[in-house]
């Protein structure tokens, strides 16, 4: 009690996470120049992965961050892929069309979450799978798709197949790189906070002053769009489009799966449950329905044994944190801190940990 | 009761609440000057924690007006109620889970009470340590017995800066150890001229701080005034001991 006791201090990252911050710089330019190494099958798998990892990012984000568990998820797969196909059909360049569509499906879901966030929970979820139900058979209407025939992103042809195949690779990349890179900063700051009170109380959040629809509504909107980018690589990759494969329930499976193996709610865990799932298609895939079999029993056993995933597990266990969002404070001195003197709390410092 | 000037700070007009065919809160009138504190008695099922939920605007009244610093905030959700100064505890704590101490304190700081990053650290550090609760700022609410979670609706309710609290039953299941440190707390606030309502069972150690006591029953107020005068009020005494319906 003599002298005055130095404050607090609010830590953001650790020396791991300074570590790991630089490693992702890294392993992203690493990525960036890969497509003059690898095979052209390599790089459409690598492809693939960046847009895994989108959707496990998005989906974690929605459900893990903010509670909003949905298996409509599709919904956005599908637009992303479906206005990507009607831009390039009304003459806008195939790569533009891309990107422009998945803004048209944020704008989509700007009006689709005033009534959806009115449900809760289980409604919530269905309510979203009836969605995507419904918009798919609506896109079958259209003469364009004729119907589950499907048609093609034709104008991507002009292109030859090598510059194709590394340009979406560079776009995956870039979109991959920057979603994770949003969402980082927006779970990281004070919205962030606001998200994570909402999923674990809602009333609570609404009595302490956190805008609750609005909160929700930015996070739905950003995992739509972000979903609608991943949908809309889809079609760049495979060219061809077909409504019920775009809209099938599969894609929010396959999110799900990630999300629960690699750790739901840490934002590692969905990185991590993207490759992990990438890689058991990459062994598996071939074997068809024992594939599928496969996935079902991993996420059964994750489920059972390891319910916080693969990342959950690590971080409870070793403390671990390599792109942490959450608030750590360090008391100065002896943990036992000195109560009840009034004096005013200093300045706080913080560290600040950059990100790509 | 130095100032005379009785500036109205939070006034609740012919306030209805019924739950389908239940009347829970029956014509209550209740007004309170800034910088004074109320305390609410009543028996189990008096409607207290409901009046609590209407004037925190954590559901609207059935009919009634709740005005605060002198505008109408009826049609107004907890958030924005919130904003405005009026804050509320709950009676059965809601804690985020899944987030630490000071983050549950800092999500009232940066919203409740709208500050930056570097303000918002520290009020709700100062919050946590008024509140005693800086050796587990860093665990997961989840992990938070009983008692630390009742401090820890009141820290997250300071945090957001309140003009006016209102505490539903955070002294349930204290020791008179305990009692004391919640009461020096209060004190503390009122010391910071902040407004209290709280609604408590435990009598003596709500009486160390009200300055005027209510006593509901049945969804109606029954006696208001000073506490000593209200405790001997026959219908108060009526109301505790000769309970149940008539």
């Amino acid at each position: 009690m003599s002298a005055a006791s130095p404050s607090p201090i609010i830590e953001r990252g650790t020396a791991t996470s300074r570590i790991a911050a630089i490693a992702v710089v890294i392993i992203i330019a690493l990525l960036a120049t890969a497509p003059q190494f690898l095979s052209a099958g390599a790089v459409d798998r690598m492809t693939a992965l960046f847009i895994y990892v989108i959707l496990a990012a998005m989906w974690n984000a929605l459900a893990g961050f903010g509670g909003l568990v949905s298996v409509g998820q599709q919904v956005f797969f599908g637009l992303g892929a479906y206005f990507a196909i009607r831009l390039a059909d009304a003459g806008l360049n195939p790569f533009a069309s891309l990107f422009v569509s998945a803004v048209i499906v944020g704008i989509v879901s700007w009006p689709l979450s005033l009534f959806m966030l009115r449900l809760r929970n289980g409604e919530f979820a269905i309510g979203m799978w009836v969605i995507a139900a419904l918009t798919h058979l609506l896109v079958n209407l259209d003469r364009l798709v004729q119907g589950e025939t499907g048609t093609s992103l034709i104008s991507l042809n002009v292109y030859d197949a090598g510059t194709r195949r590394t340009v979406i690779y560079w776009l995956a990349l870039a979109s991959m790189t920057a979603l994770l890179a949003i969402l980082f900063g927006l779970l990281r700051g004070s919205t962030g906070a606001a998200i994570r009170a909402i999923r674990d109380n809602e009333d609570a959040a609404a009595s302490v002053g956190v805008r609750v629809t609005g909160t929700k509504r930015l996070l739905f909107v950003l995992a739509a769009l972000g979903i609608g980018i991943a949908g809309a690589l889809w079609l760049a990759t495979s060219i061809t489009f077909q409504p019920k494969t775009y809209f099938n329930v599969q894609w929010t499976a396959y999110m799900i799966f990630m999300v629960l193996v690699g750790g739901i709610g840490t934002f590692e865990g969905a990185i991590l449950g993207a490759l992990v799932f990438f890689l058991i298609e990459t062994w598996f895939g071939g074997t068809g329905v024992w594939y599928l079999v496969g996935l079902g029993a991993t996420a059964v056993l994750f489920s059972l044994f390891l319910p916080r995933g693969l990342w959950g597990t690590v971080e409870e266990r070793f403390g671990l944190h390599l792109l942490p969002v959450g608030y750590r404070v360090r008391l100065p001195g002896n943990p036992a801190t000195a109560l009840g003197d009034d004096a005013p709390l200093p300045r706080q410092t913080t560290q600040h940990q950059e990100k790509a | 009761m130095t100032d005379p000037q009785q500036q109205a700070v939070l006034a609740a007009t012919g306030i209805h609440k019924r739950f389908g065919a239940l009347v829970v809160l029956d014509a209550v009138d209740f007004t309170m000057g800034a910088d004074e504190a109320v305390g609410i008695v009543g028996p189990n099922g008096a409607g207290k924690t409901t009046l609590l939920s209407v004037l925190s605007g954590a559901f609207p009244p059935s009919a009634g007006t709740v005005r605060f610093k002198g505008g109408d905030v009826t049609a107004f959700p907890a958030t924005q109620r919130c904003r405005l100064g009026l804050v509320r505890t709950h009676q059965v704590p809601k804690p985020f889970s899944g987030m630490t101490t000071f983050e549950n304190v800092f999500v009232a700081a940066s919203h409740g009470a709208g500050l930056g990053r570097d303000e918002a650290y520290e009020e709700a550090l100062g919050s946590l340590k008024l509140c005693g609760m800086l050796g587990v700022a860093n665990r997961r609410a989840e992990t938070l017995g009983l008692l630390d979670r009742k401090r820890l609706e009141l820290a997250r309710a300071l945090a957001a800066r309140p003009t006016l609290l209102l505490l539903d039953e955070i002294g349930g299941g204290l020791t008179d150890g305990e009692a004391g440190e919640l009461v020096d707390t209060i004190k503390e606030l009122r010391r910071r001229k902040i407004g209290i309502v709280w609604i408590e069972h435990i009598v003596h150690i709500l009486l160390q701080v009200a300055e005027r006591l209510i006593c509901m029953d049945a969804g109606k107020i029954i006696a208001d005034g000073e506490p000593q005068a209200v405790m001997a009020d026959p219908e108060v005494v009526r109301a505790y001991l000769g309970g149940g319906p008539k």
